[in-house]
């Protein structure tokens, strides 16, 4: 299988102060893989290194065979892209005219759509569920709304590996439940999909692998959902709460 | 149509209709008759002197640097991502006074082209040197409120240079900046317009090309990164770029107060949109506007009785009720959200 982005070696953190080290992780096309860890565990910091928005302290984050600091930020957003949960500015924007700056890496100096590019606007709105509102202003939406018109941005950039910083953080039950069927549909239909996530139940329920922030060693453990559940793996990341993880309900309990 | 290309049309034809008015006020009274032979006349009639060497060049002045400067409030505003950034709110335009304070001052009194090349050059590096310093505490300083501050400080910080050079200065030096710092579009005589109009538009013609990645950057620098913008590069050219605007417009016309800071926010509430393919043009129509209507109140002799009433006397009044509509409104206009 295709390996779309894989670390190695890789310490991230700020000068003078690792956060984590050692990270060596690796996914593949139609993966998803669901990132797990406590506040302040590093989850952000690591998901910043590896989309090239901070430097690493030492290793290598490789997208598309390459490292990511020998792309362009252009050739870099043809690769992957992130969807954060900052809630900035837009609002006097349209749905549509949100997901087509999706189009921005592969449009010319003046960001004229071609009927190319339209299309896969719309397509990228219809595979958030949000056809009916594409004309609407983003200021008129609900957070869960937005939230899938920041995920259709990501979709019209094309790229194969999408990263999600808590996508459903402020989203009701509902909301939460649907994205993480849409996420899986996204990685069921060829892309890779990394999310961090407080939203455990959903999250590992559609995990093909997961990531855990492993406070003690400072690392991530990786693994497939099954290897990691059966070796207890998650009762690492809670471990100085005093939280286990249980299997049979696929969340925490205390 | 979409209500965007009805606004911009609608603003073509208000500069359109205002322009021949603007021919028509001044402190001599002239009839369009009159106004129209002017064009075909010698360059000895007094007429002719009136209409092609005062007021034409002073209404054309009054467009480009309307609309430049409503470009470099734009930029500012996008690029500092806060709604109240503007050329003279946050003292560019007193740092570009400063710069051409001391090249004037250096000058003596008259000034060629060469001369006026400099004194651009003097404002220019005095706009980036205010830029600059906004720059470096935009990077410790997170809150956008915070660096607004900082600017009005700074801009304090220039007039209070300004005011220092004037107490250092001969008396008549002293009597034309003041005049020249209370804002005026009468600085451009016909032969300097072709390099003004160069100044200006060559400028615009290059902000047009971060069209596509300004709309990025409404979501903040990191989703602008993750779309492939060169954040860094591209916020040194729109510095630079609003660095040239208030210059040129500053060194000719003194620092013009408000129309960069409020001609953006008429032109997004006008096209209810903050595209900025629809929102560049839009904004650069009103600002014109703003500054030709300035212009034609400024030399009203229904109000000034033959005196020029400052432009910087007038803008506030237009510029003031806007801001305060503005932010009483911050939640139910779209683009604050």
């Amino acid at each position: 299988m295709e390996r779309v982005l894989e670390t190695q070696g890789l310490t991230v953190g700020y000068p003078g102060k690792e956060v984590l080290r050692d990270i060596g992780i690796g996914l593949h096309r139609g993966e998803l893989a669901v990132l797990i860890g406590a506040n302040g565990s590093g989850k952000s910091t690591f998901l910043r290194t590896i989309s090239a928005l901070q430097p690493p302290l030492a290793g290598h984050t490789l997208v598309g065979g390459m490292d990511v600091s020998s792309y362009s930020r252009r050739e870099l957003a043809c690769l992957m892209t992130v969807v954060s949960t900052e809630r900035t500015g837009g609002g006097a924007l349209t749905v549509s005219e949100c997901v087509a700056i999706g189009r921005h890496p592969h449009t010319g100096p003046f960001g004229r759509l071609s009927a190319n590019d339209k299309a896969i606007v719309a397509d990228s709105i219809r595979a958030v569920g949000l056809a009916d509102k594409s004309t609407r202003y983003l200021g008129t939406l609900s957070d869960g709304e937005r939230q899938k018109v920041m995920i259709a941005r990501a979709l019209a950039q094309q790229t194969t590996l999408i990263i999600l910083d808590e996508p459903t953080a402020f989203l009701d039950v509902a909301g939460r439940i649907d994205t993480m069927r849409l996420l899986r549909s996204l990685a069921d239909s060829g892309h890779a999909i990394l999310l961090s996530t407080h939203d455990i139940a959903p999250a590992v329920a559609q995990a093909d692998s997961l990531l855990v922030v492993d406070p003690a060693q400072k690392s991530i453990s990786a693994g497939t959902r099954t290897d990691i559940i059966d070796k207890g793996i998650l009762d690492r990341a809670f471990a100085d709460s005093g939280l286990h993880f249980d299997p049979l309900k696929g969340d925490y309990y205390g | 149509m979409k209500r965007p290309a009805i606004v911009i049309t609608g603003l073509l034809a208000i500069i359109a209709a205002a322009l021949p008015l603007g021919l028509l006020v001044g402190g001599v009274d002239l009839s369009a008759a009159e106004i129209f032979e002017a064009f075909g006349d010698t360059d000895d009639s007094i007429a002719h002197f009136i209409v092609i060497e005062n007021r034409l060049p002073a209404l054309l002045c009054a467009t480009l640097a309307g609309a430049s400067l409503a470009l470099a409030g734009l930029l500012m505003q996008t690029c500092f991502n806060n709604p109240l950034a503007g050329p003279s709110i946050m003292g560019i335009s007193g740092g570009a006074s400063v710069g051409v304070a001391l090249v004037m001052m250096m000058l003596g009194g008259t000034i060629g082209t060469l001369g006026r090349l400099a004194i651009v050059g003097g404002a220019f590096i005095g706009a980036l040197g205010i830029l600059g310093v906004l720059l470096l505490f935009s990077l410790v300083v997170k809150s956008n409120d915070v660096l607004l501050i900082v600017g009005i400080l700074l801009g304090y910080a220039a007039s209070s240079v300004i005011s220092l050079l004037n107490f250092f200065s001969t008396d008549s030096s002293v009597h034309s900046f003041v005049l020249w710092g209370l804002g005026t579009f009468t600085g451009v005589s016909l032969s300097e317009l072709p390099l003004f109009a160069a100044l200006c538009v060559v400028p615009v013609a290059i902000s047009m090309l971060y069209t596509k990645s300004l709309n990025a950057m409404l979501f903040g620098e990191r989703f602008a990164e993750n779309v492939g913008v060169d954040t860094r590069k591209m916020r040194t050219a729109l510095l630079l770029l609003s660095g040239i605007f208030t210059a040129v417009a500053t060194a000719w016309c003194g620092p013009i107060g408000f129309i960069g800071l409020v001609a953006p926010h008429i032109a997004r509430m006008l096209i209810a949109s903050s595209n900025h393919r629809t929102l560049l043009p839009a904004t650069m129509l009103c600002g014109a506007a703003m500054a030709i209507l300035c212009q034609i109140i400024s030399v009203s002799p229904a109000l000034s009785d033959g005196a020029t009433i400052p432009v910087n006397a007038i803008t506030p009044v237009i510029g003031v009720p806007v801001i305060i509509y503005v932010l009483l409104n911050r939640r139910k206009l779209l683009y604050f959200n």
